[in-house]
């Protein structure tokens, strides 16, 4: 589905070359779900929007089924099938929940259908559907409309960053079977999700860990969990916040 | 409906939602001549004899009826100054449509100065809706210069809502409040202006009683070369709150000039100003764009959700 070959990145910070991806590859097949997790800092945002093509590599290849979209736009991308829930959703003056979603969907979503996408995320749709987007939203309300619009997209790739944050106990659950639930309803659909949290973790196929802009591990969660969890390495290097409530943090 | 032609009817359309002939009271006034007229038991229109206008008479304790007196010019080279004077009885509730259409295919300057005048009784509540709209593809320019004039009494409230989206290349509009004690007066102003229009909105309001409230808030996009100035003066000369605000997003090669005026003559009034000009955000065209949308597509979203 998602294949990642030799990417770096780098960005000027004070007239400086501040390398944040350094040579990662990454390959993503359909209908898994991959965790993406690591230190803060550690460059998984940075990811994420290469693969939304929000940044473009300096060097490197990207792959989406097949063909090499490295050269495309966010808007090409977005087209043939790649979704992104960003870590700090945007707000918009005037714009509703409504027509977000329906721009989301593409379509001309009736409002009961719209609900529905609310409803998963565990929002009460009725009394978010007309609101704005804009800064009457409390920051959990909000990451989980953006949640919602990546639902909505029905996309063959889904990127989620950090779905998890500001999310309450009660509606962590729920979150966890809406990933859950992704993948059984739509066969070889893929998910990446960028997260610090072991249960999030427990439910991937495969998990990676970036650290320092460079890929430390990668593979089967099975494989890559147990070394992750209380080693005293990743304590070490993993200065994780605490995301407090819905689980244990990881890193 | 009247004798309206087509660009006609769809002027009345775009200025006052009307498909057909309204409810309530109505003056259509259409290429400087009355088109349709019609008073109700607590609404009367009479023309002015002096001067170009009407003069609206709302009983008092009339309840839930409107009035509509849209204007649509469709002669090019047509210049009118009309005069309007509404008198609203104590504690009537009622909705003013005014509006004016502009449809300009030649070459000369056709221009609509709607002088309006409201004396707003005591406790008396008044909603006013009021959309500038231009079209026509002829040289000579759509111009519209309204002045408001609203005087309220003790405990009145009006809400004003303006709109002008599309089309109108020159309006200066000057709007002027007077408040006794507890008249409230919200405005919400909607602008959007393209190619070289140039629209300059000026207000003073003055709250002279105590419990006088204001709350003017404008919200514009300039596109193109255009031009806007917003200026709106807030004098509280009592114990009265007060607030304007100009939220605006610019883009192109568009200028925006907002001047905020704040001007207190009692230790009781409370006087705020806002104002923000910028362009689009990144982050919000990059959230569309990751919807599917391509970067215009995704700035006609975000401008149309802005000025909802
Ligand atoms: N435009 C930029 N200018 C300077 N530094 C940047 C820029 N973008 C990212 N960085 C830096 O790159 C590094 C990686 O950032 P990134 O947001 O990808 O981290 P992350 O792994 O998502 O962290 P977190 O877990 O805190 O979300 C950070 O050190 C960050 O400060
Ligand atoms: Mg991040």
């Amino acid at each position: 589905m998602l294949k990642l070959e030799h990417i770096s990145f780098h960005v000027e910070d004070e007239g400086q070359d501040k390398e944040i991806i350094r040579d990662v590859s990454l390959s993503l097949p359909a209908g898994k779900l991959i965790v993406v997790t690591g230190p803060n800092g550690g460059g998984k945002s940075t990811l994420a929007r290469l693969i939304a093509g929000i940044e473009k590599p300096d060097s490197g290849k990207v792959y989406f089924k097949g063909r090499d979209i490295t050269q495309w736009s966010v808007t090409e991308r977005a087209r043939a099938g790649i979704a992104f829930a960003f870590q700090q959703p945007v707000r918009f003056k005037g714009i509703q929940v409504m027509d977000l979603i329906r721009l989301a969907s593409g379509k001309d979503l009736s409002a009961s259908d719209a609900c529905e996408y609310l409803s998963r995320v565990g929002l009460c749709a009725r009394d978010y559907i007309n609101r704005e987007v804009n800064a009457s939203l409390s920051g959990g309300e909000l990451k989980r409309i953006e949640i919602a619009t990546v639902l909505a997209r029905g996309a063959d790739l889904s990127v989620f960053d950090e779905p998890e944050a500001g999310i309450d106990l009660w509606s962590f659950q729920n979150l966890i079977e809406v990933f859950s639930q992704m993948r059984q309803t739509v066969k070889d659909r893929s998910i990446l999700i960028i997260s610090h949290q072991e249960r999030i973790l427990n439910i991937a196929d495969e998990v990676a860990v970036l650290q320092g802009g460079r890929l430390t591990a990668q593979g089967p969660r099975e494989e890559i969990l147990p070394g992750l969890i209380g080693s005293p390495s990743a304590m070490k290097e993993c200065f994780g916040y605490s995301a407090g409530k819905g689980g244990k943090t990881v890193c | 409906m009247l004798k309206l032609d087509e660009i006609q009817k769809r002027l009345l359309a775009e200025v006052a939602d009307l498909h057909t002939v309204p409810e309530g009271a109505y003056n259509i006034r259409s290429n400087s001549q009355s088109a349709g007229r019609k008073s109700t038991a607590n609404i009367e229109i009479i023309p002015k004899t002096d001067v170009s206008g009407l003069d609206i008479r709302i009983k008092p304790g009339t309840k839930n009826e409107s009035v509509h007196i849209p204007v649509v010019m469709t002669e090019s080279g047509l210049k009118e100054a009309v005069y309007n004077d509404f008198h609203i009885g104590a504690d009537a509730d009622v909705t003013i449509v005014a509006g004016c259409g502009i449809d300009n295919c030649g070459n000369q300057d056709s221009q609509h100065d709607g002088i309006h005048r409201f004396f707003v009784g005591k406790g008396a509540r008044v909603r006013y809706v009021e959309k500038h709209y231009g079209s026509g593809s002829g040289a000579g320019k759509r111009i519209l210069n309204p002045v408001t004039e609203v005087y309220q009494e003790e405990n009145s409230t009006v809400e004003m809502e303006m709109v002008q989206i599309k089309g109108v290349d020159d309006t200066s509009r000057t709007t002027l409040a007077e408040l006794a004690s507890g008249a409230k007066l919200a405005v919400r102003e909607r602008l959007m202006t393209h190619g070289r229009q140039s629209a300059v909105s000026a207000y003073v309001v003055r709250m002279n009683g105590d419990g006088a409230s204001a709350d003017v808030v404008s919200r514009s996009v300039a596109k193109d070369e255009s031009y806007q100035k917003f200026d709106a003066k807030l004098v509280g000369s009592a114990a009265c709150t007060g607030h304007t605000e100009c939220d605006s997003i610019i883009m192109d090669r568009g200028r925006i000039l907002a001047v905020p005026g704040l001007e207190a003559n009692h230790v009781d009034a409370a006087l705020v100003h806002e104002a923000a000009i910028g362009k689009i955000a990144g982050d919000q065209i990059m959230k569309l764009m990751t919807l599917g949308l391509t970067e215009q597509e995704a700035e006609e979203q975000i401008v149309n959700g802005f000025l909802k």
